[in-house]
């Protein structure tokens, strides 16, 4: 048990990942003597040597291209891009290859890699270095989109994803990876994919979110709390494929739903969630079910940066607006 | 010299040719034996380009009968196939485009397989040999980088087998083209480059995708070594591949070989290169095509006669009437296969998309 931050969790699992398979290999843009811009390769290559923590050159499709071609020949890549935004290069391998493999080959070949990414915004970064696009991503057939909100979560979810047979894309919200520690058992064991996480019970409105957000969402729950509504906080942690059973009990047991996230609203994650409510959980619903999110503007730079990501207020002024109904 | 205005690096490009168009060969069988090229092996080539020739022929008929989809024929570039199916070990790895059939074939994919894929069945990319060798890659290029990932791990684990990456000359206007041969340079991996320069990019010529004098030349800004062959002489063909994956298997590094051919049919079944192209540009093509060649070689050195290719024509017919008679009586897939390989283990979401499929696939079985 160990107090660490979500990147600290991150660098402790690839650690871990590797020293238990000597196959495990890391490869990205400054991934070794510097150790990854926001550290999560941190002393990597020292202790596992260049050939395994490669420094590539500056090639985003390589990156990724590269990892499909260690992933069929049976090495475990993890493939770091720097920013989400520089990863749409890489993008076209990914969705071209990495997930057709296995069925395009019917099962011979077959691409068990992870693609891991920071993501979100919130850090006053510079352009291109703030988006959360991960509905790009859950829109590719064949493969994992999975996002950590906090450092056990971080530890247990990408060693799940090193070990998974198929691609994965593992975001990191760069937000929160040094904004709390946690005490986290560091035991190489790898936590569930392709499920929700409860972190809060509640009875009367269901808030689902995923990454950084939730730190607004689970303030939100608690000045809801004080004003004596009882929210259920659902952390999705699989993106894709999403976990509707979760998120449908809930809703059987509260009636409302609020979906948080900061990405762009139109053809998002959190549209798609509202389209499974609809479809399956309708007769359950005593209100409509609303979207807290980025609007479908263009990030802004750092000056404008706070009106664009959802607020706690944000949150609990739709929680409201749902209680009312 | 000026020191503040040196050269401070200088390349060259060289060029090979054995075998003339004519069906001259500028070495002599016992200069060939030297190289490890046997009488035997020279047929054996004209045997794998008249066998791809031959099946060409058959697909375009099939497509063209509406029993098989869009196909790419390699019409006029069976040596460049050939050469790469036989200077690869069957422990190397073949990264391909998908435009080199005799080199699927030689490694053991049959001709029912290609015709599976190409009619629209991806078990024909599940293939029973060549198990490591990577499926059809029709986004341009981008097999290119697969190829460095595969090289890398050979690297890593100090196997001695080398990779084989294809690709075409529109390709190598391609950023995947470049990113790769950079990466390849700095690790100095296992791999071998094939620029299967055909003139053409559907109907862009070679002359409007690069100002390059070679292609090849593209490999000296990554560091690598590289040489143009004749992509119509199998020989040097052959000779320039085997050489490259030996230096590659033994830890020497990448190599890049632009293989000058020519694409004598449309791009594929879906194109007409009538649009773009003049017939006369085609025949004079045609006088240089790869196999008449080596026939007229291998007749004027008495290897084979006339009887002898007419045999080998009849075989590779008779051959390829029986593949045609397999494809065409192979079941087809059940509805479902589309999502038993979408993942290892289909997650618990798809359950109910994948019982409606069943559902639509049952009511098309009743109707």
């Amino acid at each position: 048990m160990r107090d660490i931050t979500l990147i600290e969790a991150v660098n402790c699992a690839l650690a871990d990942a590797m020293a238990a398979d000597d196959e495990v290999v890391i490869l990205g843009e400054d991934v070794g003597a510097n150790g990854g811009v926001f550290r999560a390769t941190d002393g990597l290559q020292h202790r596992f040597g260049p050939q395994r923590v490669i420094d590539t050159p500056l090639a985003e499709s390589l990156i990724s291209g590269m990892a499909i071609g260690l992933a069929v020949q049976g090495i475990k890549p993890v493939a770091e891009i720097q920013f989400m935004g520089f990863i749409y290069a890489a993008f076209d391998q990914f969705l071209c290859h990495a997930g057709r493999m296995r069925n395009r080959t019917r099962g011979r070949l077959s691409c068990p890699m992870v693609l891991r990414a920071p993501y979100g915004g919130g850090i006053h970064a510079p352009e291109h270095h703030s988006e959360s696009t991960e509905a790009i991503f859950a829109h590719v057939p064949g493969i994992r989109v999975v996002i950590p909100s906090s450092p056990a979560r971080a530890y247990g979810l990408l060693l799940a994803a090193i070990a998974d047979p198929d691609p994965v894309v593992f975001l990191e919200p760069k937000r929160i990876y040094r904004l709390q520690t946690e005490a986290v058992v560091t035991d190489g064991k790898p936590l569930p994919l392709d499920v929700c996480f409860t972190l809060r019970t509640g009875s009367d409105v269901t808030l689902v979110s995923w990454g950084a957000m939730l730190y607004e969402t689970l303030q939100a729950a608690e000045q809801l709390a004080q004003q004596g509504v009882s929210a259920e906080v659902i952390d999705l942690a699989t993106i894709k494929p999403i976990d509707k059973t979760t998120i449908l009990t809930s809703i059987e047991k509260t009636g409302r739903c609020v979906i948080v996230a900061e990405a762009a609203r139109t053809g998002g994650v959190a549209s798609e969630i509202a389209a499974i409510i609809a479809e399956e959980g309708l007769m359950s619903l005593l209100a409509p079910v609303m979207r807290v999110t980025g609007y479908d503007t263009i990030m802004p730079l750092a000056k404008l940066e706070h009106f664009y990501m959802p607020s706690v207020e944000q949150i609990i002024t739709a929680v409201n607006k749902v209680m009312e109904l | 010299m000026n020191k503040h205005n040196r050269k401070v690096v200088d390349f060259s490009v060289s060029y090979s040719q054995y075998l003339d168009a004519s069906g001259n060969l500028s070495l002599s069988l016992k200069q060939l034996s030297a190289k490890g090229i046997s009488a035997e092996l020279l047929i054996e080539f004209y045997r794998w380009m008249q066998f791809t020739r031959t099946f060409d022929c058959k697909t375009i008929a099939l497509q063209r009968t509406g029993r098989l989809g869009t196909y790419a024929s390699c019409l006029g570039q069976e040596a460049v196939g050939t050469a790469i199916g036989k200077a690869l070990h069957s422990d190397d790895v073949f990264v391909q485009a998908y435009r080199e059939t005799p080199a699927l074939f030689i490694r053991g994919i049959t001709p029912e397989e290609i015709m599976q894929y190409w009619g629209g069945d991806e078990r024909g990319s599940d293939f029973a040999a060549a198990k490591q060798d990577m499926p059809y890659a029709v986004p341009i290029a981008s097999q290119c980088c697969h190829a460095v990932g595969i090289s890398y791990a050979m690297k890593l684990r100090n196997q001695k087998r080398a990779t084989l990456v294809v690709c075409g000359d529109g390709a190598t206007s391609k950023g995947d083209f470049y990113e790769a041969l950079n990466a390849a340079g700095v690790w100095q991996l296992p791999l071998v480059f094939v620029v299967n320069n055909n003139q053409w990019a559907i109907s862009v010529p070679r002359s409007a995708q690069s100002h390059c004098t070679t292609l090849a030349q593209k490999a000296i800004a990554g560091g690598l070594s590289c040489e143009q062959v004749d992509g119509n002489d199998v020989v040097a063909c052959y000779l320039s591949m085997q050489q490259a994956l030996e230096r590659a298997r033994q830890g020497q590094g990448p190599h890049l070989i632009e293989a000058l051919t020519y694409r004598l049919s449309d791009h594929t079944t879906a194109d007409d290169a009538s649009r773009y192209r003049h017939d006369d540009a085609v025949a004079e093509a045609w006088q240089k095509e790869p196999i008449l060649r080596l026939k007229n070689w291998l007749l004027k050195e008495k290897l084979l006669d006339q009887q002898g290719c007419e045999d080998i024509a009849q075989q590779c017919s008779d051959d390829i009437e029986q593949a045609v008679a397999r494809y065409l009586a192979l079941a087809p897939q059940p509805a479902d296969s589309m999502f038993a390989y979408l993942y290892a283990q289909l997650p618990e979401l798809y359950a109910t998309q994948l019982a409606e499929l069943r559902a639509k696939q049952d009511e098309e079985g009743e109707s």
